[in-house]
């Protein structure tokens, strides 16, 4: 009986320790794959000009830019948006009013729905309604705003990341200590004052967390931008919010599906593959290290 | 008797349907030091939180009755709670400054008021300072942060903070409590000086301190005012035996 007791107890030892094991294996693998198939093309060059050749040679320098873009658009609108509905959630309004948690409800659903429906919704919100009138309106029926281009597929990228901004934005928020804010409505500041000049700033750390956060997910999230903006090539690096764009994760995907030799442009889908993911990788690991001096400073 | 500065009507107030205060009238004069005591829990800072109101904030608080400060109404709803609290420092138990320099700490009132000439602030910083008898430690280094100054000195820090603004009552929750003797010592002495232009409302737990510095004494037990008057009778013959008890340190 004893002997069975400690058979069993050691089997569940090793099987938890394995499939432990088996997670770090599994992204060790992949990162030593990546990196080994991608590190010979990985050049200065490869990262600073135009693909060539029916993309079978060359750089990727605009899918990089694209990328940039875009996450910097997707900022623009995703941060303040974000950070406002933050502050209306834990500063307005009433934890158990159903304003709040109707909102509450929204951003969780938002955060789960699969991104390519955001793909679909941005092409029938952005494109084909908000993109079509305004050419009715402005454009006396032309066709300019009513396609696919960086300014839709940036919008659609910032609902996606909305979630995680608005997260993080309201856990740094709940830090600000209550005596701050006491301190300041002592002095005759008004609420507003008090979150402009306090709150805010003290939860400055918080913002930049969500915004590196979005862009990290915004960066490496195609599908929301297959049907909104993104360009299987462009000879020109967009100028305007109503070009088309290349973007890193579109350009690994159309070269791995859609290029005339797959085998042939493998060491390109590598190194583009490794230069997402160092990317996204930095972020994160940025992001991290300030939260958790965040969730030091609360503690504290 | 100076005139009377702030006055409590059958003051009621409930945190939910829990009764903290219960009927407290009281009158506190111009220009002198009132001290609350009591043991923890007994309402002394809740009534402190009311004078300003900073209860305003928790939203399960239900008051009844008046505080009257310059004979007004402080509940009514012609009054705007903004202009009420510039008239009213407020000094925490914790010091709490901003993270921001000593400069911009003090200037943050004058500021929030529409203040923004740089020699003006200048000048309402330095003055405020010196008042909290601190401008001589800071002076060299008010672009420092106040973060990086001691615990009496952030404290002293926060009531110049309160100065800036020009109040007429500075009220304080236990501003002492967090600090060694020395930095104790700092502050009642300062709260001593301020005597002279502002009215002072105390809240405290070191029975001692109350008797050094106050003029008027509030004893509350329970939520109930059981004994307000001249701080000299209140630790000498106190009418009421609770009180009695209290500073004797029987119980509490």
């Amino acid at each position: 009986m004893n002997t069975r007791k400690k058979i069993s107890g050691g089997f569940f030892i090793g099987l938890t320790g394995f499939s432990a094991m088996l997670i770090i294996a599994i992204i060790v693998v992949i990162l030593v794959i990546i990196f080994i198939g991608g590190k010979d093309r990985m050049t200065w060059e490869f990262l600073t000009t135009f693909p060539e050749n029916g993309m079978m040679e060359g750089g990727i320098f605009p899918a990089i830019y694209g990328t940039a873009l875009m996450v910097i658009i997707m900022s623009v609108a995703a941060v303040p948006f974000g950070t406002i509905t933050a502050i209306y959630l834990t500063e307005y309004a009433s934890e158990k009013s159903i304003i709040a948690q109707t909102i509450r409800f929204a951003v969780r659903t938002l955060a789960t729905v699969p991104s390519i429906i955001f793909g679909l919704f941005g092409l029938g919100f952005f494109i084909k309604f908000v993109g079509a009138e305004m050419d009715s309106i402005f454009h006396a029926g032309n066709l300019k705003w009513a396609q696919p281009n960086i300014l839709w597929a940036s919008l659609t990228m910032a609902l996606l990341t909305l979630p995680v901004v608005i997260v993080s934005v309201e856990e740094s928020i709940r830090t600000v200590p209550r005596d701050l804010r006491e301190a300041s409505l002592a002095l005759g500041a008004t609420k507003w004052q008090t979150i402009k000049r306090v709150v805010i700033p003290g939860s400055i750390s918080g913002i930049m967390t969500g915004t590196i956060l979005a862009v990290s997910r915004g960066a490496g999230e195609v599908a929301p931008i297959l049907f909104t903006g993104a360009a299987y090539y462009l000879a020109n690096l967009p100028s305007s919010l109503s070009d088309q764009f290349m973007n890193l994760g579109y350009h690994i995907y159309i070269l791995s599906t859609q290029s005339a030799n797959v085998d042939q442009t493998l060491p390109i889908q590598f190194a583009t593959t490794l230069v997402l993911l160092l990317l996204t990788f930095t972020l994160n690991l940025t992001a991290v290290v300030i939260r958790s001096r965040i969730r030091r400073k609360a503690k504290a | 008797m100076k005139e009377i500065k702030i006055e409590t009507r059958d003051l009621t107030l409930h945190y939910g349907t829990k009764m903290a205060l219960n009927s407290i009238t009281l009158q506190i004069p111009e220009k002198q030091i009132t001290a609350f005591i009591g043991p923890s829990g007994c309402g002394k800072s809740t009534f402190l939180r009311t004078l300003n109101r900073m209860n305003d904030l928790i939203p399960s608080v239900r008051i009844s009755g008046n505080v009257l400060i310059d004979g007004l109404n402080i509940y009514d709803r012609k009054i705007d709670v903004v202009n009420l609290r510039k008239k009213i420092g407020m000094v925490f138990q914790k010091s709490n400054p901003f993270a921001k320099s000593i400069f911009e700490n003090i200037a943050y009132g004058p500021r929030i008021n529409g203040i923004h000439e740089k020699k003006k602030l200048k000048e309402i910083v330095e003055t405020a300072l010196q008042k909290a008898a601190i401008w001589d430690e800071v002076k060299d280094r008010l672009n420092d942060s106040a973060l990086a100054l001691s615990g009496g000195q952030q404290q002293r820090i926060c009531i110049a903070r309160s100065l800036a603004v020009e109040p007429e009552i500075i009220l304080m929750d236990e501003p002492a409590s967090a600090l060694d003797p020395i930095s104790t010592g700092k502050i009642e002495e300062l709260i001593f000086e301020l005597k002279k232009n502002y009215t002072i409302v105390i809240v405290t737990h070191n029975m001692q301190q109350a008797a050094r510095v106050s003029d008027i004494t509030a004893f509350f037990y329970l939520g109930e005012l059981i004994e307000f008057g001249k701080t000299r009778k209140i630790f000498t013959t106190p009418d009421k035996k609770q009180t009695e008890e209290y500073i004797t340190g029987r119980f509490g």
